[in-house]
């Protein structure tokens, strides 16, 4: 074992600047332990990063464990830089979604730029070529003064970085709470394509082997990235902007083509990108997964600044990275290719049998650690919590309605969280590839692969109301209505990403919510065979001890076979029979009537009938693949008139809709799950009837299309352009500070 | 057609452009890196994709504009052969003296992905023999700065010679202001070069070739350059 020395100069490490380190008493005493003497700054440096939340999932590790992870068709589950899936023909689909919270609050623009940069690197990174990107966005109530800047920079941030790396970004989600007042939510989910038998690893493997650096130089931006994502925020959040890394998407697009081109030319064993806690976290688990050790020379990295020390560079948090160990012999190779594309490289390390990291600097050794104890032996927290005091049911009855239907209709359709989404996806580049057969706005996209007829949906989901009155409830119902808005447009739902983001763990009522959440999700998962297969745990999402609903957002991946027969929401013709699958509505409890007309945010969420989903939904697949359903579209947010409302605004087809089975509000608003909207040519209506009645699915005939308004017995008539009108004014209206 | 597609970095519509010209002319183009100072012998038709090329650094189009490569086009198109740009291509056939004026920030100050509706204003050009003057298609722009600006001289020229080729108008054929999406002069989408043989366009015809994704009024565009190209040769 080599001998670490101390550099005149640099701090000595003292308990209490281990905890400034965010490492606590005991944390610090491990470190002690386990390699018998202090540890150097660099190595204090390496373990508070090596050891923070975001990178050691120290809390959420033991509850992780409970969720389904594989099925037949998972090659890879989590653990990688991304999750795979064999989606057939020998081609596979790698995905993952992850969280930049806090550096999209403190700097909006670069926050959510470099949390796009990042996720796409996890991607390509495997070998595929990223060919969608969504985001899901949480955001303070509207009222609150940050609300606009922040979704403002978030928007433009995404659309910066991925229109100019050249990736559409089809789909995502948004929502606005006075709990994201202080903590707003960028969750970005990246997919590839790769062929099956081509997909690349982090585990390095040889003795003796290469390490090379590749891509943009490293600065002293970002340092720390990872520990300021694993505390909370108080009033000093703005001071925390050198924290956040700066995005250069040409850079990254250079990067991957230069990393597609060395890896179809077979000179890569092994790759990571330099994500969270950089050069560190890359070398690390690059090494420990090979069961190698790694040793790097710090003079050869190339920098950005002068006199960069040890210490920063191993924090450095700088974009558009990559660490590769190369094949022998093919570094000229390798070097031509770099060179091509203008982007930096050194070889700064090798790969050594002792299974140590060692660090050297300017001729000191920085560093000398046992590798896969940095990673292996992070601690693990089994953290109290407390079980969330469920929210009791509403009666429906016991709600009187304040407005008639058609005065709700008009009202919730440009409620911030239902209205159109236009105002965003209009700004993010969502044509590009020339393979999105559906376009934003739909229940899922639908992105082509290759030549066809095979196609992916996508979709992110969660209801963090729905989460906080009930966490395992909530759990479940994220999984399922995802789940749900890709077999409404006829795929096969196959895994999931989950990005789990929550409040401060040590306090046990949001432990609570996370162990309830991940109950759900992982019920849901199990009964609806659709494992997960990688995600992030975003926790301390808490400003001035305020902590953000619990959000775990779940993004989802579903197969179609042929993408000519994937079914779309809009209306097609007059005359059409509407159909709803699933028992008539009841359930008012946190829904978005509850919330917007009668100003109410309470109650017990609609539970989750996993078998009544899986049924409900297989049905609806089988009938769109067998070209019965002409319109598909899920109940979620504002019940079935909403749903329908949507359908008819898309299509400028209105429709005569029969009276409510039961108390109008709550029929038409109830949020009641596992239903979908269907249409079929009239003279099919009653085939599909006897179709879902013998597959023992409720359904009921709710009307007709046509005309130009939406009718209902004893309501003025809603036309439909009317009904856009509201849809899609708010959000441009909001954004371009008009009340 | 024997058509070469530039690549610079940064470029990211390279693929979607030679899919269509693939898929339409049924002859894969060539794909030239910017370092290179010639076209391959024979190259009748030369595009300039869409992208970020240099990451839209310094300005749109103004390092590509002088890359190695564009000599080569300056050469190609002084002998008559055809141009076309589209997006960034257009930006860059600016920046490159090819074509007169500039594209400015949208007057939105936003990227804007949207489908929109031309107008055809000319049938008489090798670029869209394939449409009929007047006739209005829909095509998607995917762009931050399309706005075109040029001086009124210089817009005046443009009008009275019949070199704007396509304009931004409502679904039914008129110019309004709602309709001019980028809020360019005269709502110009498209225009030629004075010999009729560069066109720089801000919409992506390419991404509009296929039944399958719902719109094929993209194609006109490149079936009328192979039409042209093959009545040439």
């Amino acid at each position: 074992m080599t001998e670490t020395q101390v550099i005149s100069g640099e701090l000595s490490v003292t308990p209490e600047l281990a905890a400034e380190h965010g490492l606590t008493p005991d944390e610090y005493r491990r470190i002690l332990d386990l390699i018998g003497r202090t540890p150097t700054l660099t190595e204090l440096g390496i373990f508070s990063a090596m050891w923070n939340e975001h990178c050691s999932y120290k809390s959420s590790k033991v509850h992780l464990r409970a969720l389904p992870t594989a099925a037949p068709w998972v090659i890879q589950g989590p653990g990688e830089n991304a999750g795979v899936i064999d989606i057939g023909d020998g081609l596979a689909c790698v995905f993952k979604m992850e969280s930049h919270n806090h550096p999209s609050y403190i700097e909006p623009y670069q926050g959510a730029a470099t949390g796009v940069g990042g996720i796409l690197r996890d991607v390509f990174t495997m070998g595929a070529r990223p060919i969608a990107c969504l985001d899901a966005l949480f955001f303070g109530d509207p009222g609150h003064p940050r609300t606009r800047h922040l979704l403002s920079g978030v928007v433009a941030g995404i659309g910066g970085y991925g229109n100019s790396f050249g990736v559409p970004t089809v789909g995502g989600s948004l929502r606005f709470h006075s709990r994201y007042d202080g903590n707003c939510l960028v969750n970005a989910m990246a997919v590839g394509i790769c062929r099956k038998d081509e997909i690349f690893y982090a585990a390095a493997s040889g003795v003796g082997m290469p390490v090379v650096y590749l891509g943009s130089k490293t600065g002293r931006d970002g340092i720390h990235g990872a520990s300021m994502a694993s505390a909370e925020f108080g009033h000093d959040a703005d001071t925390k902007r050198p924290a956040v890394q700066v995005g250069d998407p040409f850079s990254e697009k250079l990067l991957l083509e230069a990393c597609l081109e060395i890896m179809a030319k077979g000179c890569v064993v092994a790759i990571q990108d330099m994500g969270a806690a950089g050069l560190t976290c890359s070398a690390v688990e690059m090494g420990a997964k090979g069961d190698l050790g790694i040793t790097l020379d710090l003079d050869r990295v190339p920098c950005r600044e002068e006199g960069m020390s040890a210490y920063e560079m191993m924090l450095s948090e700088s974009q558009e990275r990559m660490l590769m160990v190369l094949r022998p012999g093919k570094e000229a190779e390798a070097a031509a290719v770099f060179r091509k594309w203008g982007l930096d490289f050194a070889v700064i390390g090798e790969t050594t049998p002792s299974r140590r990291f060692v660090v050297r600097h300017r001729g000191a050794v920085m560093a000398d650690l046992p590798i896969k104890e940095l990673g292996d032996l992070a601690p693990q927290y089994r953290r109290p919590y407390r079980e969330p005091v469920r929210q009791k049911p509403i009666d429906a009855a016991a709600v009187a309605p304040p407005v008639g239907t058609a005065d709700a209709l008009e009202r919730l359709l440009a409620a911030p969280d239902l209205c159109s989404r236009r105002w965003v996806w209009e700004q993010y580049d969502h044509v590009i590839g020339g393979d999105t057969v559906q376009r934003p706005g739909g229940d899922a996209a639908v992105v082509r692969v290759g030549e066809g007829p095979k196609a992916l949906a996508l979709a992110t989901d969660v209801t963090p109301r729905y989460c906080e009155a009930d966490p395992v409830e909530g759990g479940k119902q994220a999984v399922a209505e995802c789940w749900r808005n890709l077999t409404a447009v006829g795929a096969r739902p196959l895994a999931v990403t989950d990005n789990l983001n929550f409040g401060n763990p040590e306090r046990p009522e949001i432990m609570g919510q996370l162990v309830g959440c991940i109950r759900g999700i992982a019920e849901a998962c199990r009964a609806l065979d659709f494992p997960v297969v990688s995600g992030n745990v975003s926790l301390y999402n808490e400003t001035n001890g305020r902590a953000i609903l619990p959000t775990p957002t779940i993004g989802g991946v579903g197969l179609i076979d042929d993408f000519r027969r994937s079914a779309t929401l809009a209306f097609k013709r007059e005359g059409e029979a509407i159909v709803l699958v699933g028992g008539p509505p009841s359930w008012l409890g946190q829904s978005a009537y509850l919330r917007e007309i009668c100003g109410r945010e309470e109650g017990a969420p609609p539970p989750v009938d996993l078998a009544a989903e899986k049924r409900n939904g297989d049905i609806v697949r089988e009938l769109i693949r067998a070209g019965m359903l002409t319109a598909v579209h899920d109940v979620s947010d504002g019940g079935v008139l909403v749903a329908i409302a949507e359908m008819a605004i898309a299509s400028g087809i209105g429709a005569a809709l029969a009276g409510a089975a039961g108390p109008p509000h709550a029929f038409w608003f109830g949020e009641d799950q596992a239903r979908y909207v269907v249409t079929t040519a009239a003279s099919e209506a009653d085939a599909l009837l006897a179709r879902l009645a013998a597959a023992n699915v409720p359904a009921a005939r709710l009307g007709t299309t046509g005309g130009d308004a939406l009718t209902l017995p004893g309501e003025r008539p809603m036309l439909v352009t009317i009904l856009r009108e509201r849809f899609e004014s708010w959000l441009p209206a909001f954004m371009a500070g008009r009340p | 057609m024997k058509a070469a597609v530039l690549v610079f970095p940064g470029i990211n519509r390279e693929r979607d452009m030679a899919r269509a010209l693939t898929l339409i002319s049924g002859r894969q183009p060539a794909m030239i890196w910017h370092a290179q100072r010639e076209l391959p012998s024979g190259t009748d038709l030369v595009v300039i994709p869409g992208g970020f090329s240099y990451g839209d650094y310094l300005r749109c189009g103004a390092i590509a504009a002088r890359s190695p490569i564009m000599d080569a086009v300056r050469r190609h198109a002084a002998a008559g052969g055809l141009v076309l740009g589209v997006c960034n291509g257009f930006q860059i056939l600016c920046e490159a003296g090819l074509l007169p004026g500039v594209l400015m920030r949208n007057g939105n100050l936003k990227f804007i992905c949207r489908d929109v509706f031309l107008r055809v204003e000319r049938s008489d050009t090798p670029f869209t023999r394939g449409y009929n003057a007047g006739q209005v298609i829909r095509i998607p722009i995917a762009h931050g700065e399309g706005n075109y600006v040029a001086d009124a001289a210089t817009i005046a020229r443009l009008e009275e010679e019949g070199r704007v080729i396509f304009r931004y108008v409502s679904p039914e054929g008129e110019t309004d202001p709602v309709w001019n999406h980028n809020g360019a002069v005269n709502a110009i989408a498209g225009i030629i070069n004075e010999r009729g043989n560069v066109l720089g366009m801000m919409p992506h015809p390419e991404n509009h070739v296929e039944d399958a994704l719902g719109c094929t009024d993209g194609r006109g565009l490149f079936a009328g350059l192979v039409d042209y190209l093959a009545k040439a040769a």
